[in-house]
């Protein structure tokens, strides 16, 4: 399959993303500059992590406008695969791709570590080779994490099964002591409705190799291929 | 106004003979633009005339080394076409003044440093010092340090893999901020900061320019604007987005053949990225002030040259490649200004909208100041602080309480409280990043790794100079070879007090000689490095404080060590030779109250040794894992390698030694290692054969850590609890 | 002419910053402070001409992009001469 790997000015983890999908899972991969809009040919997009525009007046703001982002936009809307990853998860809710948006960190610092999230949704793109209620081990790494919605939406959100990942302990329980940065119900990542949009806080891309400390980011990137490759093949069939 | 020669000289800081020495090589007065310039190049943080002629004591040369002191940074070989790009700097007088912005602003530096050489940054690493943590000043300065070089290290999407926090009452006044930067690049792709080639265009590229940094410069001109009086800032502010569309445009430049030649604008900026390019070149430089981008209104030509805004290059490009150097800084939206051309006459002219408004030759300005020769006495107070009397040392039937306390000093506690706040995997090439003895990174397309470490000498360097410098160097070596790195080079940031002073400068003397011999005899060159003088309040000056970077290489990622115990039923075993020293050791500061006695004896020869001994044990899959004994002495070590491993250990110590310098001695040349038992033998071996001393200790597992010495128990205590006190003091401290 | 944005956290969603700011300052001794938020000045200039359409603009601008108007809250003001 093939991928876009968005470059914004700022952007640091489009070379984890690249690495990921290029090197460990074989995938073509290419990445696209913020200014160029052409993304026929591509499977799936990857919104890297990083400071685009150097995280200036919100994380995302200013990123959100553009041009490959309205390619983005549209792309999504007629189903195409999109993950955002730290930044780009920021950058999604900014272009309302996907709903909330977000906050400092609670406790008001930068956080690198390797936390603990459960898989809360097997029935998606990016999940379904995961157990129910499996605990990954993933990296983190971010300062504004502390993601935040609205009652409501986020009842329909639970509702709807677009919570895919949530922060917990080692042996997956959901509790405010495992959660890095105060995001509302433990929230790391989530779907859209149409389920093809995903964004998440920890980064798989860096946990693909067990030399750097664990693989458990795999699962999300494997099932995310998989499904294309599922697509493409039952494509061909018709 | 016309003021006479020696006031003039006073209001650029510089002597009445070095005014004299200036009326020599230009043959003239120097108008004030022109002693503006002087003011700064001589200074000592930019011409090292106090330091130079003691450094060249360092040894600096080697089979793979391939640029030493005297460019941006040094360059060592580490095969596979490949070299590493490294140097230190310090930035301790900005971030005293505001800790933040000092601290961004140190990194954004050395940052510019790495990637002026061609080189892409791929790590970074950090020594902090301040005062007592009690003090909410030194809370305050320390969190602003670590957020400042946080926000900038992560921004940049560089990642910060390891370095070192110590405290101590010197650095209240007078916070030290050493930060270094490592980068990788093909041999081929080497720039150099050198003009070259009469007509070739002088490129300002980056940020525009303001008046940054100049709250503290003298000029001579007693006729500066009210505009200038008024504006001028202190602090110099950092924009690490900035540097980063810097790094890959710059990046993106060297694919090309446009440059000739280019230079990071650091201390005294324009002007210092001018003369030295130009001095190194043995050309001339003709540049036009009224062409350099702005930010500010009404700056005169002095201001323009000696501004240190932030995040701007200077590249010497090929003629006729102007467009593409400006093609590739407006991808990236930003400034590329055509500011002047090289010439052939060695000077460096300065125009204002054509008109000559200064004119010195470029070697004058940077290669010129006089060197400084002055006194070194050593301290009518160096014996007293020597001296010690072990015997009124209260002793303990159980040490464990002993243990605890030193576990939380917050020089010895874990430092996750700081390395939580910066990245450490960003490139995904982290094979052990903070918490270990060193970092190591895997390089990129080949099965091989560096590792990399930082060290100082704790305080040991007050009680002698010259060990504890030794000391220094010996002890990052030995980090890294507790990784499974051979060390290759290394990079120094000599932090002093006041040089005029005789006793700080025998101090400084006796490091550098100290540094010298211990690099000579473990056979690791200087590759590059730095000086920071003047640390010091009028109550005092800090420590002696040499801090040594270094790299080593990683044959076989496969074969690399970190400091916990990892496999239950492993025996423990001690390479080196325990002592009955207790000087200098954070044991006698904290039953004391003072840092004093003399400090342990550094044997090389034996030091060099054990570190091959544990290199060649690694490498032969024989060693599980190995950690240094440092800080807090062999008892931290054990407690260190439990906690970090979550497991515990039964020990049982050799007789002879006094319990307290037994578990607490900081004597250096001891490592400790775990190995299988199946394995133990072909260590031991090894160890006859190298003529090093190896005594088992015990064996790993349980939840204990047991400390016995023949049937008398010294420490006994469960790991939760070394745990909750190594991980959490920090944080406690900090949250107050 | 010269404008000003001023965005703060919309009413109910947490502030973390204000918080901490909030803790700070009854650590002074200023105990009777409470309601701290913490927001953002945007002080922009525009051409001179009709203050209504710069208003509309303004208002535009932060629709758009200077304020996130699912947690934040702005005003926008044209700034007398002698501001």
């Amino acid at each position: 399959m093939k991928f876009a790997v968005a470059v914004f000015p700022g952007s640091n983890c489009d070379v984890d993303a690249y690495r990921a999908l290029h090197d460990v899972l074989g995938q073509k991969v290419e990445y696209l500059w913020h200014r160029e809009t052409d993304l026929s040919g591509f499977d799936g997009v990857i919104l890297p992590g990083g400071f685009s525009y150097g995280d200036y007046l919100r994380p995302g703001a200013i990123a959100r406008f553009s041009p490959l982002m309205t390619s983005v936009m549209r792309f999504a809307r007629d189903g195409g695969i999109v993950i955002g990853v730290c930044n780009g998860f920021q950058l999604l809710t900014e272009a309302g791709l996907l709903p909330g948006a977000f906050l400092r960190n609670r406790d008001l610092m930068f956080v690198c570590d390797t936390v603990s999230v459960r898989v809360e949704n097997t029935d998606t793109v990016f999940t379904h080779r995961c157990q129910a209620g499996q605990v990954l081990r993933l990296p983190i790494a971010h300062g504004d994490g502390n993601y935040t919605v609205d009652p409501a939406t986020l009842a329909g959100m639970e509702q709807r099964g677009q919570v895919i990942l949530r922060y917990c302990s080692p042996d997956g329980t959901v509790d405010e002591a495992h959660n890095p940065n105060g995001s509302v119900a433990n929230i790391a990542g989530i779907i859209n409705e149409q389920g093809n949009v995903a964004g998440m806080m920890p980064h798989p891309e860096r946990a693909v190799e067990n030399l750097l400390g664990g693989t458990d980011g795999l699962f999300i990137l494997q099932s995310m291929v998989h499904e294309l490759e599922r697509r493409q093949h039952e494509t061909c069939r018709c | 106004m016309k003021l006479a020669g020696a006031e003039r000289a006073e209001r650029v800081c510089l002597t009445g003979a070095e005014y004299a020495r200036i009326l020599e090589l230009i043959g003239r007065e120097p108008v004030d633009l022109e002693l503006d310039l002087f003011g700064v190049m001589w200074s000592e943080h930019c011409s090292y005339k106090t330091s130079r002629p003691l450094l060249r004591l360092f040894p600096t040369t080697g089979p793979a080394v391939l640029q030493g002191p005297g460019e941006n940074a040094g360059i060592v070989d580490i095969g596979d076409g490949l070299a590493v790009v490294m140097k230190v700097e310090s930035h301790n007088h900005p971030s005293a003044v505001e800790p933040y912005q000092g601290a961004a602003t140190g990194s954004g530096g050395i940052i510019r440093d790495i990637f002026t050489m061609g080189a892409r940054p791929v790590a970074m690493l950090d020594s902090l010092r301040f005062g007592d943590l009690r003090e909410v000043r030194q809370r305050s300065l320390f969190r602003g340090v670590v957020k400042g070089i946080g926000d900038y290290d992560n921004c940049m999407g560089i990642p910060t893999v390891a370095g070192e926090v110590a405290f101590d009452d010197s650095y209240a006044g007078n916070c030290l901020v050493n930060a270094m930067c490592v980068g990788i690049i093909r041999h081929g792709d080497i720039k150099r900061g050198v003009a070259a080639g009469a007509g070739n265009p002088v490129i300002l590229v980056g940020a525009t320019t303001g008046r940054d940094g100049m709250g503290g410069a003298s000029f001579a001109s007693v006729d500066l604007t009210a505009a200038s009086q008024e504006r001028k800032s202190a602090v110099q502010v950092g924009d690490p987005f900035l540097e980063k569309l810097l790094l890959e445009a710059c990046l993106e430049l060297f694919e090309t053949d446009a440059v000739v030649g280019i230079q990071d604008l650091g201390a005294a900026g324009l002007t210092s990225a001018s003369c030295e390019t130009a001095a190194r070149g043995g050309v001339g430089i003709d540049l036009d002030v009224a062409l350099v981008p702005r930010r500010e209104e009404g700056m005169v030509p002095a201001e323009v040259m000696i501004s240190e805004s932030q995040e701007r290059m200077l590249v010497i490009a090929r003629q006729g490649h102007e467009g593409e150097v400006r093609r590739i800084f407006d991808k990236w939206g930003l400034n590329a200004a055509v500011i002047g051309r090289v010439t052939d006459d060695g000077m460096l002219t300065i125009r204002n909208e054509g008109t000559i408004v200064g004119q010195v030759p470029a070697k004058a300005l940077a290669e010129q100041a006089p060197p400084r020769y002055p006194e070194a006495v050593r301290p009518a107070w160096q014996d007293d602080l020597v001296s010690l009397d072990v015997t009124r040392l209260s002793q303990q039937d159980d040490w464990t309480e002993t243990l605890m306390a030193l576990l939380g000093t917050p020089t010895i506690a874990s430092k996750e409280w700081v390395y939580h706040q910066y990245d450490s995997v960003v490139r995904t090439n982290t094979v052990i990043g903070p918490g270990s003895d060193a970092a190591v990174l895997r390089v990129d397309g080949t099965g091989h790794g560096i590792a990399l470490t930082i060290d100082g000498p704790g305080r040991m360097c007050l009680l002698d100079p010259a060990m504890g410098a030794a000391m220094a160097v010996a002890e990052a070596a030995r980090n890294l070879v507790c990784s499974g790195a051979k060390p290759l080079a290394l990079t120094d940031c000599l932090n002093f007090g006041n040089p005029e002073k005789p006793e700080v400068f025998w101090q400084f003397s006796q490091a550098v000689k100290g540094m010298s011999d211990a690099c000579q005899k473990l056979g690791i060159p200087v590759i590059s490095g730095n000086v920071s003088f003047y640390n010091e309040t009028s109550a005092s000056a800090i420590v002696p404080t040499p801090v040594v970077g270094m790299v080593g290489v990683v044959e076989d990622l496969v074969h690399i060590c970190r400091q916990g115990f990892c496999e239950p039923d492993s025996i423990v075993v001690l390479l080196g030779e325990n002592t009955d020293e207790l000087g200098g050791s954070e044991y006698v500061r904290l039953a004391t109250g003072r840092t004093a006695g003399r400090v342990p004896l550094l044997d090389l020869e034996r030091e060099r040794k054990v570190q091959e001994l544990c290199l060649t044990g690694i490498c032969r899959g024989l060693i599980r894992s190995a950690h240094d004994v440092s800080d807090g002495g062999l008892a931290v070590t054990l407690a260190e390698c439990c906690v970090s491993g979550q497991m515990g250990a039964h020990l049982s110590l050799p007789v002879g030694i006094r319990p307290d310098a037994l578990l607490f001695g900081e004597a250096p040349s001891r490592i400790i290692v775990t190995v299988g038992a199946g394995d133990l033998a072909a260590l031991m071996d090894t160890a006859v054969e190298m003529g090093v001393p190896l005594t088992v200790l015990g064996t790993t597992g349980g939840t204990l850590l047991d400390i016995n010495v023949s049937d008398k128990s010294l420490v006994h205590v469960p790991i939760v609890d070394l745990a909750a006190v190594w991980h959490g003091s920090l944080s406690q401290v900090m949250n107050v | 002419m010269k404008a000003q944005v001023l965005i703060t956290p919309k009413k109910g969603i947490a502030d973390p910053q204000g918080t901490a700011v909030e803790q700070a300052l009854h650590a002074l001794g200023f105990a009777d402070v409470r309601a701290v938020r913490v927001g953002k000045v945007i002080d922009l200039e525009l051409p001179e001409g009709d203050r209504e359409a710069a208003l509309a603009a303004l208002t535009h601008m932060s629709e758009q992009l200077l304020a996130n108007t699912n947690i934040e809250q702005y005003t926008c003001m044209i700034l007398d001469e002698d501001a």
